[in-house]
């Protein structure tokens, strides 16, 4: 691949994505991008570059695209987020919701489903504590391949192993064959929808929890900000995001604080401040005049 | 440091577990079939037991079943690993009182994501 060739592919992930590419990652764009190239027939990236090029090269593109921001997921990775949904951000909504009986929360780069899942079968194991609520997951991502995926539901013994304790395995999924399929029910908690975090979030609604993990780090500076404000938008208030192990909203924005103590959860900074120790009743009815 | 029994009729695969383990700092022993994982027990219970299920003499369920009787058996933690990867198997094994559970083939992110579950590292 000549530095032009690369240049090229950085700007189309730039404007289609946001994927910011720094000099050295020339490796990573030949590992990924070398089988959607022998997909499409193409015997190098040279001849990849030149096909997405051509009128016909949309396709292509998105492919490359989808190749390129796709990122490995196991069930309850960092498992610290779970216990924070688990034993803060649940607890918090239950008694704050307590009147409209309704909690939304948003995968923000679901990837292959199982952040979503994973906060599904939360939900399940807490089924006494919502039982009458409506806790709706909306996963996203920007790959319609890789969303087909997490609407199927179905993965590799490996990527069952990973995260996810035997006793869950067996009760929440089922064997096929070599594979396990998550159960019906649980999939069922789940909506899917393809969503680019660089486009608008009107479209979104409102979201009482937002898990946006081990995205922005793939962002420049500016589009992190813009990602980070547009969730402050459509969060009420009282509102929770998450962000992966290694990202923080520090030197990025004010609209967010640290949750004391709990690592990787934040609140918007006026609900953290004026947070009342007891049950909120206030908050019911709706927080979110915007 | 932490002492694992590595219980496996397979020498390759005792390599392979053994090496996995040490590099998480655990100070590994090893066992061939079940009796022999007995014996081992007998002399020091580890704290955590690798065991496969299908090998010659005491196979791996019977080993499990016969350690959670005895005295002190109940304490060390115990992940089965075996290429036995159906419900059926699973769940005899945790009735049997086994924390957790391998379905070979495993690699080391699978070997630390179950010993992360269940406490060990």
């Amino acid at each position: 691949m000549t530095p032009f060739e690369y240049d090229f592919l950085r700007r189309l992930l730039k404007t289609q994505s946001g994927l910011v590419l720094s000099d050295e990652k020339q490796y990573l764009v030949e590992s990924r991008l070398l089988p959607v190239a022998r997909r499409a027939g193409l015997g190098s990236l040279s001849e990849l570059v030149a096909a997405i090029q051509k009128p016909s090269g949309k396709q292509l593109s998105d492919s490359v695209v989808e190749a390129m921001t796709t990122n490995e997921s196991f069930f309850f990775r960092d498992k610290t987020p779970f216990d924070h949904f688990r034993e803060v951000m649940m607890p918090d909504l239950l008694s704050a919701r307590a009147g409209r009986r309704r909690i939304k929360i948003w995968c923000a780069a679901a990837s292959s489903g199982q952040e979503p899942y994973s906060l599904a079968i939360s939900l399940k194991e807490m089924a006494a504590k919502v039982a009458g609520w409506s806790v709706e997951i909306l996963g996203t991502d920007l790959s319609n391949e890789i969303l087909d995926k997490a609407r199927n539901g179905i993965y590799s013994q490996f990527e069952v192993q990973r995260g996810l304790p035997i006793q869950m395995l067996v009760k929440f999924f089922a064997q096929k064959g070599e594979l396990w399929q998550i159960n019906p029910d649980i999939r069922a908690m789940v909506k899917w929808r393809k969503f680019n975090l660089l486009d608008s979030f009107a479209g979104i609604g409102e979201q009482d929890i937002v898990f946006c993990r081990n995205v922005l780090i793939y962002f420049d500076q500016q589009t992190k900000i813009d990602i980070l404000h547009k969730i402050a938008r459509l969060m009420p208030s009282d509102g929770y995001l998450v962000l992966g192990a290694a990202e923080t909203v520090v030197g990025l924005t004010d609209a967010f604080q640290p949750v004391q103590g709990r690592r990787g959860l934040y609140q918007l900074k006026a609900a953290a401040a004026t947070k009342p120790v007891g049950p909120r009743l206030a908050a019911v009815g709706g927080s979110n005049a915007r | 440091m932490k002492h694992c029994l590595v219980v496996d009729d397979s020498s390759v695969i005792r390599k392979v577990a053994r090496r996995i383990l040490e590099d998480l700092d655990f100070d590994i022993a090893e066992a061939e079939d079940g009796k022999q994982a007995l014996e081992a027990c007998r002399d020091q219970m580890p704290d955590a037991i690798l065991l496969d299920w299908n090998m010659p003499v005491m196979d791996g369920l019977e080993f499990l079943t016969t350690l959670r009787r005895e005295t002190g058996g109940d304490k060390p933690i115990v992940v089965f690993c075996t290429t036995e990867n159906d419900v059926a198997h699973i769940t005899r094994a945790i009735r049997a009182g086994a924390n957790e559970y391998i379905m070979k083939p495993f690699d080391k992110e699978i070997v630390e994501a179950k010993f992360q579950e269940v406490g060990l590292i």
